[in-house]
């Protein structure tokens, strides 16, 4: 035996049995006991599309965070101001930029003074056109670091409520600027996971305004409902813009069974700070009606009737238990910086999952069954060897696949069929060529040999420009078609192994042995 | 077994013309659909809305679906039959989900009053942004752009130039043509189809190089003989190659037509064309040019 045809055997051997390992937890129910931890143990991962599932692509209203984070700002200095004991300071938030205005000059200077002491970050500018106002805007750093953070903070908030929803290998991850991608396979009731992952949940307890008053007023819609018919009414609330508490002040929610008619509600146990701000508010304004607010929704708005200590207060609003429970995940987990829009929805219910997998299975194993069939009565010996370098294929294919925790898509497995069909167009080039060197009356060897050397440049050159193609689809594909790139470009290499360095090292080893005088092709 | 027998001398080259007539009304036929349709039937991939997929446990038909979702107050709702059971159906809407408006659940709502929560199944939802939608849009045409100038180039390289050009007026004919079916079956362009268009740019630059590798083999041993002559003679002694791997391909392809499954149909569709078109231009569409190249080349 030739000394270079062992090491080709060996090499076809090892991947073999590398191929084996690899898929072996994907198509075995359990895995023995005995099987080694340092053996691969994951299995193929099957995409939305074949496993039933939601694929979100969310963003975040960019402009709206920076808004959020200067109506934040103008919230700590209207305090600092009332500790300050300044006169009357109108802040105004106009756009990006935050408008002092205060007609007396001491008052002007304590709005520099807290800037310059408090809010650094904050560059004041000479208004052109009136002198007793002061403008301060963010430059663009910082208003791109106030954007990336709202990003990340959103990222993070919604990475906590999935948590806390229960979802198995859920993909949360960045994309682009502003973008963020949520995967949540197998999940059953879209929808609701939708709301969850959707809803902003901003938390704010605001005082209702009473009449004659000289505070900043706005009007926000209730959600109260009939008590008799469960129907909502269209009420509304006139309240004090000052927030007086906001989500911070949480430390916990949690879903407490009903004790009346109203439903089920959510109790929420404050942080210490948040705590404290409560008993003051509320032992300030005994008597005055309270508001909670989400979402510029009023919830409810009872009549404080004394000062509430120990920090804990609720949400009732005729939920059902499972409104409920959301509405607990959504305040532990915190609100999004800025509301988030869906740009992109895929949900595939997991019956048809099942039922492309299963027709896509079968319509595949039935023509590849005709495919083999056909080679072998075909090209008789030399088809059942192309069969077997296919069988090769299509399992170094998946092995792959495994190992680099590809995930399996529908556009996927139509790769798998292009494989299948690059690797026999390889292998109908090879044995054509031989029928022909054997036409010409040359023996076996010879007709390998030349066979394969005038099949070899047709077929590299077409694999090479499916696999720039491949290259292609990956760099501008996406979802689907890079799912399909990735199978592809896997599969042409593969398939190059095994149409000609296998079936070659084949022949090579029959002919070295002498046992093939005549080509059966 | 041999299909095609060796030393066919079929005249392929004589058909050219008949062939340059025929695929120019196919792409004539192409743009008067483009036309008359008002451009491609773009999917919501590409055009940004909703469909949601629904398959309900006995026929129906699409005339009373409609009927039951025209309760949503949703305005444009298009419901269309989908595979081949009359049992399941795309209801469309053109603008996309953005949280606040819950379309898919409101189509839910409706159809469980219409019918009962147990007779229909929501398979899919898909929702397109028009931001994203652009995106995709862009994407895909950059893609199908730059493979087939890649393939071209790369042909073109590896060969000669004017084997590049015919590979290149080879693919951009196919994409033409397959459009064209398309454009009259009135199918959804979608990234699907554009994945399916890809493959099958893939697998005829696949048969242009099986040709042109045979073409230039034969320029080397038929010296005196003349291009018309190298390239009909390399047609035929490739032509048993051609038809069986395009019959084991069309093999698979038709099982995935048939048994494949709604969602993988227009997927096979396109293939099932593509693949056919891919194998008739290699013959017929690259070769020729390369000869009118050559012609030309003589000429001055």
């Amino acid at each position: 035996m030739p000394q270079g045809l062992r090491y080709r055997i060996l090499l076809i051997v090892a991947l073999t049995l590398w191929g084996s390992l690899y898929l072996i937890p994907s198509f075995s129910p359990a895995l023995p006991g005995w099987w080694p931890s340092f053996l691969p143990s994951h299995q193929i991962r099957l995409g939305l599309d074949l496993r039933g599932g939601t694929y979100l692509l969310l963003t975040v209203d960019l402009e709206k965070a920076v808004e959020n984070s200067l109506d934040q700002y103008a919230e700590e200095f209207r305090r600092a101001l009332s500790e300050a004991e300044a006169g009357i300071v109108d802040i105004r938030r106009e756009g990006n930029t935050l408008r002092f205005s205060a007609t007396s000059a001491s008052d002007r200077t304590t709005v520099r003074e807290i800037l310059a002491d408090r809010f650094p970050i904050l560059e004041p500018r000479i208004s052109a056109g009136s002198s007793s106002d002061i403008v301060v805007d963010l430059d663009s750093r910082q208003v791109e670091a106030l954007q990336q953070y709202a990003v990340d903070q959103s990222l993070e908030t919604i990475r906590n409520r999935i948590d806390q929803f229960g979802v198995a290998e859920p993909v949360i991850q960045r994309q682009g600027e502003r973008d963020i991608l949520v995967q949540l396979p197998g999940i059953q009731d879209p929808e609701r996971a939708k709301e969850l992952i959707g809803r902003t949940a901003v938390l704010e307890f605001k005082l209702v305004a009473e009449e004659g008053s000289t505070r900043e007023t706005e009007t926000l819609n209730g959600q109260d409902r009939d008590p008799l018919s469960g129907e909502p009414i269209r009420t509304t609330y006139t309240l004090e813009k000052q927030t007086l508490l906001s989500g911070d002040g949480i430390a916990d929610a949690r879903v407490r069974p009903s004790v009346d008619i109203e439903g089920p509600y959510v109790e929420l146990i404050l942080n210490n700070r948040g705590a404290e701000t409560f008993e003051e508010v509320t032992g300030a304004n005994v008597g005055r009606r309270l508001a909670i607010v989400l979402d510029n929704t009023v919830y409810s708005a009872p009549v404080i009737r004394d000062r509430i200590g120990g920090g804990h207060a609720s949400i009732t609003g005729g939920f059902d238990l499972k409104e409920a429970r959301d509405l607990a995940i959504v305040l532990r987990a915190g609100a999004l910086p800025a509301p988030v829009t869906i740009a992109e929805e895929r949900t595939v219910g997991p019956s048809l999952g099942r039922d492309s997998i299963e027709q896509g299975t079968m319509s595949f194993i039935i023509g590849g069954v005709l495919v083999v069939v056909f080679m072998v009565v075909y090209y008789n010996l030399a088809g059942l060897l192309a069969d077997l370098a296919l069988a090769l294929n299509i399992l170094l294919l998946l092995a792959a696949l495994a190992m680099f925790d590809a995930t399996l898509t529908l556009p996927g497995i139509a790769g798998i069929v292009l494989t299948v069909g690059m690797a026999v167009d390889a292998n109908v080039l090879i044995n054509e060529r031989m029928r022909e060197e054997v036409r010409l009356g040359k023996g076996a060897r010879a007709a390998v040999d030349s066979g394969y050397e005038r099949a070899l440049p047709a077929i590299f050159d077409s694999n090479i420009t499916t696999f720039l193609s491949g290259l292609i689809l990956f760099q501008f594909g996406s979802g689907p078609i890079k799912g399909f790139a990735v199978t592809l470009c896997i599969g042409i290499m593969s398939t190059v192994f095994t149409t000609v360095f296998c079936t070659r090292a084949v022949y090579d080893y029959f002919l070295a042995r002498r046992r093939l005088n005549a080509l059966s092709v | 077994m041999e299909l095609i027998k060796a030393g066919t001398k079929i005249d392929f080259l004589r058909y050219a013309k008949g062939a340059y007539l025929f695929s120019a009304l196919l792409i004539l036929l192409g743009i008067i659909a483009f036309w008359y349709r008002g451009g491609l039937n773009y999917g919501v991939d590409f055009a940004g809305g909703t469909i949601v997929h629904v398959k309900f446990s006995q026929q129906t038909d699409a005339a009373s679906i409609r009927a039951v979702v025209s309760q949503t107050d949703i305005s444009d709702i298009t419901v269309q039959d989908f595979g081949q059971n009359g049992d399941e159906f795309l209801i469309r809407i053109p603008k996309s989900e953005t949280g606040a408006e819950n379309f898919s659940n409101r189509i839910r709502q409706s159809l469980t009053d219409g019918y009962g929560p147990e007779a229909f199944d929501v398979q899919r939802v898909e929702s397109v942004g028009p931001k994203v939608g652009r995106d995709l849009r862009r994407k895909g045409i950059l893609a199908v752009v730059f493979a087939t100038f890649m393939m071209g180039g790369y042909i073109a390289f590896r060969f000669e130039p004017r084997f590049g050009v015919g590979a290149g007026v080879a693919l951009i004919h196919d994409v033409l043509v397959t459009t064209t079916v398309l454009l009259v079956a009135d199918i959804e362009f979608d990234l699907t189809v554009v994945a399916a268009l890809l493959t099958v740019i893939g697998y005829s630059v696949n048969d242009t190089v099986i040709v042109c590798d045979r073409v230039r083999e034969n320029m080397r041993k038929l010296r005196r003989e003349t291009m018309r002559t190298i390239i009909n003679r390399s047609i035929n002694e490739t032509l048993s190659r051609t038809v069986i791997t395009t019959g084991t391909v069309l093999m698979v392809i038709l099982a995935l037509f048939f048994l494949g499954g709604s969602v993988i149909h227009a997927f096979a569709l396109v293939l099932l064309v593509g693949m056919t078109v891919g194998t008739y231009s290699s013959i017929y569409v690259a070769s020729p040019v390369v000869l009118l190249w050559e012609k030309g080349a003589t000429r001055q």
